[in-house]
């Protein structure tokens, strides 16, 4: 992997871009493995994020496989039904944590500076360590498997009293969790800085890309969020070894007060898995539209809604520990709300295709892929927040349907799309357009042979984390499982044509392959020079890119 | 309910979901408030596809119309205020067409007054217990599919049963149109409470009491299982719910109570420690053995007992973490004098301990202050 | 600050690669898989502790040393100093918002959870029969029984300390501006003085409570809240603590002029904000 790496960010002699002057950097850039641990460099730090989520994503989907496997018949055939709970558990924590989150980062690592016109992340060192952060957290969860008693295996949701119940395994992960929370403060915290401070000239809020927008949204979210599950997962600790009652009504404790925390932690923490991708997809519909996008200011009031609400609707992960009737109507209500501003931006997307003059490379296949299949998402999430409704769902697999349609068919297609659609900037090599499509139909079917069986079993009853069920929910598992493994197998296809592409894939790429695309990554050569933008871009470059985006 | 339910019928019905009981889509409603249920989702189905259809058939004509490749020219139009407006305002009236019934649904689904019979539900890893409050008796419901119809590890498990993973050694009964109240609690974990077919689903939580309710319409037997993670053995705590008429249930109460009467312990009764010991494998393999092992080795957070320093200590000790828990452990407050002192007179001289002490149900109430 | 594109320095100041970062991970790692072995009683686990904690320092000493120099070479430019202001609020957003989880957790149990337990009714009855809720000294039904603290005593002594602290800090901040540093480190100096009075009394109001009053973590909703609430606030003030006290040594070796001294007011930033969270918790936690 480090030689493909290597490639894929090849360090730029003498040979740079005259125009934008970036040709000799204060200092001299290390070599070999140091290049990569002591790295300052945006673009480097953002290379080490997409191989570790991808990585992640691999480890993650072999433990859904193990899952799925064990789903196929009923019966237990391959686990002990502890194992499979350790499986659930850790697929969910190192999907979320593991896979979706750091590959956002890394994208907005490697895309913020360029696209802003900013030399580099505000704060290049402390971007090294968000990052650096995450092998030794993902390390602690592996260990977790091998310790006596073995990994966590309450759900990635982590509730007491059963989270008390567990060994060091469950130490481990809350330790894990408490280093990916800081990460991600830390990650927050350079993209917000960035983006409100390191913009070129010109650049003002109201113009500037969406992909900044939601980045900027979403780690404001994360800076708000994740130290509240830092609090959440202390207590669980101070309960577990220091004779704390916060979960246990022996001392007034409630463990329903740990969901509260958790969910008010948690439902932002959707969010902040979905608006990246929502930016992601903003970038590239306009791009293969030819056509600016449309609404850009409902677009970001529409982000910011969407933030502002997420802080009002957790406990509709609640809906059955039986909270008082009005607060029932109130979670409900808010949830509904959540689909007016989702809306809205659904509508503009479309509203950008129409009359659009529009192709079909494969980052686009992606973007549209992910507004049908998000929208369906959604609109399971809609059924959910009906809180009678909810009562039948609730803890079933409808939901597990509906958060895998917005996460894998929302983040994972936004990120497909989102690699796609920059390969050819980061390697300086166009990829297989023909792989790439296969890639997509691929893993458009096989999804959704997937997941949608998945809402029939959730509607027929059909309990998640749970090894083994009764009998009339053989057939669509087995339907399920076929899927998942397909789905998977179809991923190996990304790997090679990623891998290919660094290689040089089908030739070179030009500074900018797409007729489109107006940002201002694109002003830089392909493959972006290790060093860009050391002085902000000229006000001419800036508006040039704003007025073909008619900002 | 009456425009919605028909108009989530008719979107329904082309999907002939209602034809096939409980593999496509709910169970069939056996109480009012499941049909709600079921109407609402009908309902919001409707509205969801509606919308889905004209959202997208918009974008397929934008996307078979206005391509690069049949010559498409772009437009570069990019605001138009008033259709803005529009998809923010109609989309948040629709909502509120959505929200009303479902509304009215939350506030019958939580008016648990004028309960005709209350039943307290409890949570066990990993089994069910319900007692009959207004009748002064209770039973353990547990799991009756036979492990080794489970266990599949050498492709040599047994024929499943129909009901596989769905039955009990001894259902929950209740009388058929009668209000029954449901409260829910637990002794260790979170685990709930659900039968889809009543529209039910309550978490049982330990150390508070959360209820819900159902007026079962039909006489039948009805399934559900726990529906919160609870640890190992999650997917094998069933839930099932036996309606009879009226009589045949004032039948089985009073033989239940009959039983009950029969099998109580006198608390005054003074026992013989063999006594103590037998009565209290019973019972440690009924409350104790999941967690701590048929042979007392435990494992993994749950401490061995053979040999184990509270086990062969104090008695007073011993009967102190029984009854009020500590960490994991939880509090045993719901078993009698007697099923304490039999267990822990067990512990103390079984699973390879020896101490050869033994307590009496009087001196368990006392330590109960 | 300005949001639309104020500042530009020609040269953004992007550190060289640095060995730092690594070195805080391998700490905080060798820190995490320590205090999990030594919680489950593994022995290795005070060792690796000891050994994550060492790491840390040596990197917190390195990593500091580079700021300073780059700071005192000049490096940092207007834009720089930008990027450090927000960055330094941003993150004592993050901290409110990790006292905002604990201060959730204690009125949720205030208001919803021990008044729901105590309540008179079928329901709870049936399971904690016979306890009645008294906040702040009967707050679970199976707890120990503990005397509650009173906010009057050394509490008020406290805050009156904190309060106190901010002043003189904010006094040194004054000198700083109009170039009198003798005012400054005065002002510095008493400030430390008076934080470091106030972890002392604090250390000794927890060892009273523990082995005199029998309020212990364990003492039920109260306990676990006020020990977690005052002990991240106690180690909040020392880390302040550390901070004023690494100020007052660069303005012994004469840092800082009265245009350049962001890493004085980012401590300073620092110490207001734990003296807000100090008054609020005394609201919430001693008073009411
Ligand atoms: C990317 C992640 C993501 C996103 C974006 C969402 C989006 C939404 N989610 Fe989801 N959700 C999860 C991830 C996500 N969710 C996860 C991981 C869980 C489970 C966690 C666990 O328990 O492990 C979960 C669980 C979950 C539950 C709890 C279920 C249960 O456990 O019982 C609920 C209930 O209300 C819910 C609702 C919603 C709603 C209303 C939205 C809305 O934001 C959706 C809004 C979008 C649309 C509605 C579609 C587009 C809109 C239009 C085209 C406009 C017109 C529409 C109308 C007027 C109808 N979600
Ligand atoms: C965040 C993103 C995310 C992603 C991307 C996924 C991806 C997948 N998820 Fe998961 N999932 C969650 C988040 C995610 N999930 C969460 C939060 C939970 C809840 C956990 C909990 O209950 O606590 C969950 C739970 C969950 C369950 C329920 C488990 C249970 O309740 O017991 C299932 C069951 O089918 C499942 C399946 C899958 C599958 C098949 C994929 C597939 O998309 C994976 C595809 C990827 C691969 C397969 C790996 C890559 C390919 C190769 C390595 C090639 C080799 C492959 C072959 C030889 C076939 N997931
Ligand atoms: C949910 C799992 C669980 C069940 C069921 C359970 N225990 Fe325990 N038990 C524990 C745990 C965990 C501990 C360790 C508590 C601690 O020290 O923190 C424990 C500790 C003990 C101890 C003290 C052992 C020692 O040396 O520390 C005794 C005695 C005991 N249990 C008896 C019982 C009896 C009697 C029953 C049944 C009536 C029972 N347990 C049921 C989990 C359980
Ligand atoms: Cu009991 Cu799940
Ligand atoms: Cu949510």
């Amino acid at each position: 992997m480090t030689a493909a790496t290597e490639t894929l960010n090849p360090i730029q002699g003498g040979h740079a871009d005259e125009a934008h002057g970036h040709d000799d950097h204060g200092h001299h850039a290390s070599t070999g493995w140091r290049r990569w641990v002591y790295a300052t460099n945006h673009k480097d730090i953002g290379t080490l994020y997409l191989w570790f989520a991808f990585t992640m994503f691999i480890v993650g989907g072999l433990m859904a496989l193990g899952i799925r496997a064990e789903l196929f018949t009923p019966g237990l055939q391959f686990w002990q039904p502890e194992f499979f709970n350790q499986l659930t558990t850790l697929h969910g924590i190192i999907m979320v944590f593991g896979a979706i989150m750091p590959a956002f980062t890394g994208l907005a690592n490697w895309m913020l500076p360029l696209m802003l016109g900013a030399p580099d992340m505000a704060f290049a060192r402390m971007n090294n360590w968000s990052f650096w952060l995450l092998p030794p957290s993902a390390l602690l969860l592996v260990i977790s498997l091998f310790v006596p008693g073995g990994a966590a295996a309450g759900g990635w949701t982590l509730y007491p009293p059963l989270s008390l119940q567990f060994g060091m395994g469950m130490d481990l992960a809350i330790f894990s969790v408490h280093l990916l929370g800081l990460s991600s403060i830390m990650g927050s915290i350079n993209i917000v800085v960035t983006v409100l401070n390191m913009r070129a000239p010109g650049m003002t809020l109201m113009r500037m890309p969406m992909f900044a927008w939601t980045s900027l949204v979403t780690a404001y979210l994360l800076i708000a969020v994740a130290p509240v599950l830092a609090g959440a997962v202390t207590m669980l600790l101070t309960d577990r070894h220091f004779g704390t009652h916060f979960f246990k009504a022996v001392g007034g404790g409630d463990p329903v007060l740990f969901q509260h925390i958790f969910w008010f932690f948690g439902h932002p923490e959707v969010y902040i898995m979905a608006l990246p991708a929502f930016g992601i997809v903003s970038q590239i519909i306009p791009a293969f539209a030819r056509k600016p996008l449309f609404g850009y200011h409902s677009m970001v009031y529409a982000t910011a809604s969407i933030a502002i609400l997420s802080f009002m609707v957790w406990a509709h992960h609640m809906f059955s520990v039986g909270m008082p009737a009005t607060a029932q109507l109130f979670f409900m209500f808010m949830t509904m709300l959540i689909a007016v501003p989702t809306g809205v931006k659904v509508f503009n997307w479309i509203a950008t295709m129409w009359q659009g003059s529009m192709s079909f490379e494969t980052p686009m296949l992606f973007a549209v892929g992910f507004v049908c299949l998000f929208t369906v998402g959604g609109f399971s999430g809609l059924v959910l927040s009906i809180a009678p409704v909810d009562t039948q769902m609730h803890d079933t697999y409808y939901v597990v349907a509906h958060f895998h349609y917005v996460l894998v068919a929302g983040a994972l297609f936004s990120l497909f799309g989102a690699v796609y659609y920059w390969l050819p900037k980061w390697t300086g090599y166009m990829y297989s357009e023909r792989m790439g499509k296969f890639h997509f139909w691929w893993s458009m079917i096989w999804f959704n042979v997937t997941f949608f069986p998945m809402h029939f079993l959730g509607l027929a009853g059909m309990p998640r984390r749970i090894p083994d069920y009764p009998l009339q929910f053989t057939d669509f598992n087995t339907l399920a499982s076929v899927g998942a493994f397909c789905f998977g197998l179809g991923q190996l296809i990304f790997l090679y044509n990623v891998i290919h592409t660094i290689r040089g894939g089908v030739g070179k790429a030009p500074a900018n392959p797409w007729e489109g695309s107006h940002t201002l990554e694109w002003e830089v050569p392909s493959p972006a020079p290790h060093h860009t933008w050391e002085t902000p871009p000229a006000r001419e470059v800036v508006e040039k890119g704003l007025k073909e985006q008619l900002l | 309910m009456r425009f919605p339910r028909a108009l989530g019928l008719a979107a329904l019905l082309p999907a002939c979901t209602y034809a096939i009981d409980g593999k496509y889509t709910f169970q069939t409603p056996q109480t009012l408030i499941a049909r709600d249920i079921s109407d609402l989702h009908a309902w919001i189905m409707a509205v969801i596809v509606v919308i889905f259809i004209a959202v997208f058939g918009v974008m397929f004509y934008s996307i078979f119309k206005h391509r690069k490749a049949s010559g498409h020219k772009a437009r570069h139009f990019h605001e138009n205020t008033t259709v803005e407006v529009l998809w923010t305002l109609i989309p948040a009236v629709i909502l509120v067409i959505m929200a009303w019934p479902a509304a009215k649904v939350v506030l019958a689904q939580k008016d648990t007054r004028d309960a005709e019979l209350t039943i307290k539900a409890t949570g066990y890893q990993w089994f069910w217990g319900y007692d009959y409050l207004d009748h002064g008796f209770g039973f353990k419901s547990k799991l009756a599919t036979p492990r080794n119809q489970i266990e599949d590890y050498h492709r040599d498990s047994k024929q499943k049963d129909a009901h596989y993973l769905l039955e009990v050694t001894e259902p929950l009964v209740v009388p058929v149109g009668t209000k029954v109240r449901i409260l829910a609690t637990s002794n260790d974990v979170i685990h709930s409470w659900g039968v889809p077919a009543f529209g039910v689903k309550q978490d049982a939580i330990p150390g508070f009491i959360r209820d819900t309710w159902f007026k079962a319409e039909k006489e039948g037997t009805f399934r559900g299982q726990c529906v919160e993670l609870c640890g190992r053995d999650h997917g094998f705590m069933p839930i099932v719910v036996q309606v009879l008429s009226k009589d045949k249930f004032a039948a089985w109460v009073e033989q239940k109570q009959k039983e009950a009467k029969a099998a109580a312990d006198d608390p005054n009764k003074v026992w013989v420690r063999d006594e103590l010991i037998a009565r209290g494998k019973t019972v440690y393999e009924a409350n104790c053995a999941a967690c701590h092992k048929s042979d007392g080795a435990g494992g993994g957070a749950f401490p061995a007992l053979t040999g184990s320093k509270i086990a062969n200590g104090p008695i007073a000790a011993h009967v102190g973490i029984v009854l009020s828990g500590k960490g994991a452990m939880p509090a045993w407050q719901g078993l009698s004098d007697t099923e304490i002192a039999a267990v822990v007179t067990y512990e103390r001289n079984a699973l390879g301990n020896s101490v050869g002490d033994f307590i009496q149900p009087k001196d368990v109430k006392a330590a109960r202050k | 600050m300005n949001v639309e594109n104020g500042v530009h320095d020609p040269h953004y100041f992007v550190p060289a690669p640095s060995r730092w970062p690594i070195v805080g991970s391998s700490g905080l790692f060798c820190l995490a898989l320590g205090a999990a072995f030594a919680m489950n009683s593994v022995s290795a686990g005070k060792w690796l502790l000891l050994a994550g904690a060492a790491i840390i320092i040596w990197m917190l000493f390195g990593w500091f040393g580079d700021v300073i120099r780059e700071s005192t070479h000049g490096q940092y430019g207007k834009q720089v100093d930008y990027s450090f202001r927000w960055g330094m609020s941003w993150f004592i957003f993050s901290e409110v918002m990790f006292f905002g989880a604990f201060f959730g957790a204690l009125f949720y149990m205030r208001v919803i959870t021990v008044p729901e337990l105590g309540f008179d009714s079928t329901t709870h009855d049936l399971l904690w029969s016979g306890f009645k809720e008294a906040w702040p000294v009967a707050t679970g039904p199976k707890v120990d029984a503990y005397h509650a603290m009173a906010p009057w005593g050394l509490p008020a002594i406290n805050t009156a300390l904190l309060l106190t602290s901010g002043v003189t800090l904010t006094w040194a901040h004054w000198g700083l501006v109009e170039n009198q540093r003798g005012h400054l480190k005065i002002g510095l100096a008493l400030t430390l003085l008076l934080g470091a009075t106030f972890l002392g009394l604090q250390a000794y109001e927890y060892h009273h409570a523990w082995t005199e009053m029998q309020l212990t973590l364990a003492s039920g909703a109260y306990g676990a809240t006020f020990y977690m609430l005052t002990g991240f606030h106690g180690m909040h003030v020392l880390v302040g603590a550390i901070m004023l006290a690494t100020m007052l040594g660069r303005v012994l070796r004469g840092h800082f002029d009265k245009e350049h001294h962001f890493a004085f007011e980012a401590a300073a930033w620092y110490w207001h904000f734990v003296d807000v969270v100090w008054l609020i918790l005394f609201v919430f936690v001693y008073c009411i």
